[in-house]
């Protein structure tokens, strides 16, 4: 009921809702371009430079960052830690609307949007690790998609099917971990078969290991800095559980970051060791590198340690979106930065306004719809019926 | 949620199942050494011979129908800057000049259909292809515009209709696929006036050029490129000057692209292998303990119940002890009271009744 008062007395013109529909309408706008001219109109994309921020952002960073989804899941049915339940229904809806949107952000990148199931099921080109790719997100997303429902169809008053569907959990959890570690990993063996186009530093035969290892700490990173913004504007919406174990969700979660980093930090460095890249680092590639590997790595990592034992909450917010912020420089330094490394600064690419444009507008629109959906479903509360189930 | 025999099986026939749809990758991943199909064409380009006409170029334009230049071919001043290869130009020849150096040398740059293409190998709806005749074409009915070729290709050769909305191609030499199976030689061998091109098996082009390399040993390096790069191309060039100063790099090494990619595909059928078992395992141990620990917990509080139990029975029944001897004391002066009572009465009353009769009376009294 204070819930109805706050919308009467909000009007509709809130910072947000503005700032969100002039990046929808420019969106829209450009998507009008898109779809009339050409990529050659909106995008700074040339025969060189094949794959921009559409790719490096929203598919890269946005799979990377939608990984909270099978890590909490993982967290709570797989490994058993019932602590963290509260915390699987938003990793769950994030995830789904990330890869929601990663396969909407592929329609503006592709030729013909509307062939992308062709290599599930015209032509499969098994010898492409980028149909590896696809199989798994494709079959990922419908996962998510069942694994996000139960929330929605509590809300419907559906019981039937929910239930049907909870029963599924653990098998569904299953499938999403192998299905996440097989393309978290294949995202970055993507680059793998161009050796001659990326940087050695960043070019490795780790490349999957480190896509996937880094998958892990940028779920969980995400988890607890979606779970930040969340008490900050959806307060009211959580109910006495996720309260309670929040503090413990982001200190867990943090922990385990903490160590997964170290790990990251480690085979990075026998990375750099196998392929005797050491003397690379003296250079401004070199540079570049240790900014992403001890900034936006280690330094986190030790954050979350210091944060953890101290039990610091705001520290741990601050390392997580750190992290985040690491992650996002990984995969454009990979895809971008040092993807075309030895080309001249003339040939190089740099994204275009539009291209940004729709970047903004594919991220605006999952916040409009995240908040559509917790403001209404049982994502950060429980719905009554179903209190003491799952 | 326990897990019943049958749907473990069911999930092991599952494994098994996306193993088996699986399964092509795994072979596509091993060590098999493919050298290419077997008298399949290629075109040596001899760069010592080419003189920078542009026949070529002008000759792929026409052959392919691209649309016509807004620069003539016969204009040279385009070799001032460098190009590659466009949408609308399949192939392109570039000048290199070396300070000091005598000559410029001109090289043509195109489609060196790989052995073993990255393209192909990158392709996720197999659009391009390998095919017998040493080609590497396209099909643009199966092309969904990922551009993942263009990623893939060492050379930086396939160029995409990005001015092109809604049926954008990928655009590159075709060998001049259709006319060699017609027995035709392809349109820039044929427009070449000073012979740098010549078409044939790939086999004989390299003899041939090997010879040419030992007849002039001055004239040439000793390098075929492309014999062995990238796992060997079908296009195979010579020079007189390092292939590195006439834009052609020389680090490209000698394997295959599939080969880089074929150990992250083969870690596939290990993912789909070792996760469910893994993954299942470890919720089945995780399971196992929180159901032992529960076991424990409760036997412990049934343990602690039933020494409670005992206790208090020890001392309840100690106390019942107590209470009924107090009891019976009590009972026993209450009765003795009684009788002295009622003795006193009968002495008060009859004093000189029969001992006999006082007891009656007394029993009668209550």
């Amino acid at each position: 009921m204070s819930q109805e008062t706050a919308y009467a007395n909000k009007s509709i013109f809130t910072p947000f809702n503005i700032i969100a529909s002039i990046i929808i309408i420019a969106g829209l706008i450009v998507t009008v371009l898109r779809f009339t001219k050409g990529l050659g109109t909106v995008t700074n994309l040339d025969n060189n430079n094949p794959w921009g921020i559409w790719i490096g952002f929203d598919l890269l960073c946005g799979v990377a960052l939608a990984a909270g989804g099978y890590v909490t899941s993982a967290a709570c049915y797989i490994f058993g830690l019932k602590r963290y339940h509260s915390a699987v229904r938003p990793a769950i809806l994030t995830a789904f609307l990330g890869y929601a949107l990663v396969v909407l952000a592929l329609h503006y990148d592709v030729g013909r949007p509307w062939r992308l199931p062709y290599p599930v099921f015209i032509s499969q080109g098994t010898t492409s690790l980028l149909f590896e790719v696809g199989l798994c997100v494709f079959l990922y997303l419908s996962v998510l998609f069942i694994e996000y429902s139960p929330a929605a169809l509590e809300w419907l008053g559906l019981k039937k099917i929910r239930n049907l569907i909870v029963r599924l959990t653990l098998v569904l959890t299953i499938f999403g971990v192998i299905l996440s570690t097989l393309h978290q990993s294949s995202l970055g063996a993507l680059f793998m078969i161009a050796p001659s186009k990326l940087h050695p530093l960043w070019y490795s035969n780790y490349l999957t290991v480190y896509f996937f290892i880094s998958s892990m700490f940028s779920g969980l990173s995400m988890v607890i800095f979606e779970g930040s913004l969340a008490h900050r504007y959806f307060h009211n919406k959580m109910d006495e559980t996720h309260l309670k174990e929040s503090k413990d969700v982001a200190l867990g979660f943090g922990k385990a970051a903490s160590f997964i980093m170290m790990g990251y930090v480690g085979v990075k460095l026998i990375g750099i060791s196998i392929d005797n890249n050491w003397h690379y680092l003296t250079t401004g590639w070199g540079a570049w590198y240790l900014l992403e590997l001890i900034g936006f790595a280690a330094i986190p990592s030790f954050m979350y340690a210091i944060a953890v034992r101290e039990k610091n909450l705001r520290l741990v917010r601050w390392a997580a979106l750190i992290s985040v912020i690491g992650v996002v420089l990984n995969r454009f330094n990979v895809s971008l930065v040092a993807f075309n490394w030895q080309l001249t600064s003339a040939e190089r690419y740099f994204p275009s306004w539009s291209e940004i444009v729709i970047s903004l507008f594919v991220v605006t629109i999952g916040l409009v719809v995240y908040r559509f959906i917790v403001t209404r479903m049982p994502i950060l509360h429980e719905h009554p019926d179903y209190q003491h189930d799952n | 949620m326990g897990i019943s025999r049958r749907q473990f099986l069911g999930w092991l026939g599952a494994a098994a199942g996306t193993s088996a749809v699986l399964g092509e990758k795994t072979e596509a991943a091993s060590n098999k050494v493919f050298k290419g199909y077997p008298g399949s064409f290629g075109v040596l380009h001899d760069t010592t011979r080419c003189i920078g006409c542009r026949k070529c170029e002008e000759a792929c334009n026409r052959v392919n129908e691209l649309p016509l230049p807004k620069i003539p071919f016969e204009d040279l001043a385009v070799l001032n800057t460098k190009r590659r290869t466009q949408s609308d130009a399949y192939t392109v020849v570039n000048r290199f000049i070396n300070n000091g150096n005598m000559q410029p040398v001109f090289v043509k740059s195109q489609c060196n259909h790989c052995l073993e293409p990255a393209c192909a190998s990158a392709c996720f709806v197999k659009a391009l292809k390998k095919v017998s005749t040493g080609a590497v074409v396209y099909d643009s009915s199966l092309c969904v515009g990922c551009r993942y070729c263009m990623i893939a290709c060492p050379f930086n050769i396939p160029a995409y209709e990005y001015n092109n909305p809604l049926t954008p191609r990928v655009m590159k030499c075709t060998m001049c696929h259709p006319l060699i199976e017609k027995g035709l030689l392809p349109g820039c061998v044929e427009a070449c006036p000073k012979e740098a091109l010549t078409f044939g098996p790939r086999e004989k082009l390299l003899k041939e050029a090997w010879q040419r390399i030992e007849k002039y040993s001055d004239r040439y390096l000793d390098h075929i490129y492309g014999e062995h790069e990238m796992g060997g191309t079908g296009w195979v060039y010579l020079s007189g000057r390092p292939f590195a100063d006439i834009g052609m790099r020389d680090d490209l090494g000698i394997q295959p692209a599939s080969s880089y990619t074929s150990g992250p595909l083969a870690a596939v059928p290990v993912v789909v292998g070792l996760w469910p078992v893994l993954l299942t395992g470890i919720y089945a141990i995780s399971k196992r303990k929180d159901k032992i620990s529960e076991e424990e917990r409760i036997e412990a509080v049934s343990r602690t119940k039933a020494n409670a139990n005992e206790e208090m029975k020890a001392k309840l029944a100690a106390l019942k002890d107590t209470m009924t001897k107090e009891k019976e004391a009590a009972i026993n002066l209450e009765v003795k009271r009684a009788l002295e009572d009622a003795a006193k009465k009968i002495k008060a009353e009859q004093p000189e009744s029969a001992k006999d009769e006082s007891v009656n009376i007394s029993g009668e009294e209550k």
